[in-house]
């Protein structure tokens, strides 16, 4: 299942549903790469509202890409965690280590506009 | 098959002995329940209405040898005259002394035939015993239900989470936590970051004396989680036997921010915010 990137400006939006399977993943991985060189993106936001759980693989993939893109000169955002997850996760040890997170797509746009105020 | 018809037989002659003396018996175990001074919490009116349900669901479970009903009652009364603070042992205590009112009344009643009262009595005896058991236990589930129910009542109000600016919540804790509340703590203060959309968080501890490694690990999940909603979090108010703690379990205190007091934790929040407060006069 194809996660679907939107263009909004200089900002990515990438928004995962609900199961994604670690193909789906290393396959957005991939395409939110060459989506930043081609349109020359200065931010990502990775929306996972929709997500109910996260695993060790998801949370790994997350820091890659933000990774990634940091490389490529961009900032990536995730949001939308449920405060269940985040629970879930802070017991397992993932903590998204480096990686900027906000509340939802609202505030992690405020966040991006913020950085690209400061970066000029 | 003539032990069974015979078992039968009895159970509805001592059915229809309970029933026929119904009023008298009643009175009798009333009269008792005063006497032994129990249910001082409830009116005369009061025990004499709960006595005559009592003794039907009684004779009830007697003779229909299944004790569901009485297991639905008991939970029911149970439920009515906990809050009116009737206690285990008088619940205990009322239901054994009907037990022996009616066994008196077999006794009398066939007092001249040693045996039959005998094969009466191992009909009636198991089922007083069960009757007498479904009774307690079904009071004492009750009772643990309400404690339950009252823990997790004190738990939440003794963790407020509150909003004192826009996207500024403060989270002061004051007393014991143990794990359980830790817990709860960090559900509260998760789902109030989500409906307060709040930006940064106070957790002051001022009122907390100490806290062992696992609550102290706890916080620092705490902080984090809260990372994860996009919330910065200041602790304020750690005693210097807290912060013996977090130095000795080895928080990355560069994960933590921390502040001296509540004040200072506001004002800090405050300024990443962008928030400032100034004085406009003299105050008149």
């Amino acid at each position: 299942m194809e996660v679907p990137i939107l263009k909004q400006g200089a900002v990515l939006i990438a928004t995962f549903q609900a199961a994604l399977s670690d193909a789906d993943l290393n396959q957005l991985r991939s395409a939110l790469v060459q989506q930043v060189v081609r349109f020359r993106s200065r931010g990502v936001i990775v929306d996972v509202t929709a997500m109910d759980v996260m695993d060790s693989f998801a949370s790994r993939t997350l820091r890659e890409i933000a990774h990634m893109i940091r490389l490529r000169g961009a900032e990536t955002v995730i949001v939308g965690i449920q405060p269940e997850v985040a629970f879930a996760m802070v017991q397992l040890g993932l903590t998204l280590e480096g990686v900027a997170t906000a509340l939802d797509l609202e505030e992690g746009l405020a966040y991006l506009n913020q950085k690209f105020k400061s970066m000029k | 098959m003539a032990k069974r018809d015979e078992s039968s037989e009895l159970l509805r002659e001592l059915v229809a002995h309970l029933r026929q003396n119904r009023t008298q018996l009643r009175e009798e175990w009333v009269g008792r329940i005063s006497e032994t001074r129990l249910l001082t919490a409830m009116t005369k009116e009061e025990i004499f209405a709960e006595a005559t349900s009592v003794y039907d669901s009684y004779v009830e479970a007697l003779e229909t040898e299944t004790f569901e009903a009485l297991q639905a009652y008991a939970r029911n009364l149970s439920e009515r005259i906990i809050p009116r603070g009737v206690e285990t042992h008088e619940v205990v205590g009322i239901v054994l002394l009907l037990r022996d009112v009616l066994a008196r009344s077999l006794f009398a009643k066939y007092q001249t035939d040693f045996k039959k009262l005998n094969r009466i009595l191992d009909e009636y005896e198991p089922a007083a015993n069960r009757i007498a058991n479904t009774v307690a236990v079904g009071f004492v589930q009750e009772r643990e239900r309400v404690i339950r129910q009252q823990q997790e009542a004190i738990r939440e109000l003794s963790t407020p989470v509150l909003q004192v600016r826009e996207r500024l919540l403060i989270l002061p804790i004051i007393g014991v936590i143990d794990p359980q509340r830790a817990r709860q703590l960090t559900e509260q203060l998760l789902r109030g970051i989500r409906t307060n959309r709040a930006k940064v968080v106070v957790i002051d501890i001022t009122g907390v004396a100490a806290m062992d490694v696992t609550v102290a690990n706890h916080l620092v999940q705490t902080v984090e989680a809260s990372r994860l909603l996009g919330a910065t979090v200041i602790v304020t108010g750690l005693s210097p036997e807290i912060a013996q703690t977090l130095v000795t379990i080895g928080v990355d205190l560069g994960k933590m921010n921390t502040v001296g007091d509540l004040q200072g934790g506001i004002e800090q929040a405050e300024r990443l915010l962008g928030y400032k407060v100034m004085a406009l006069a003299e105050p008149s």
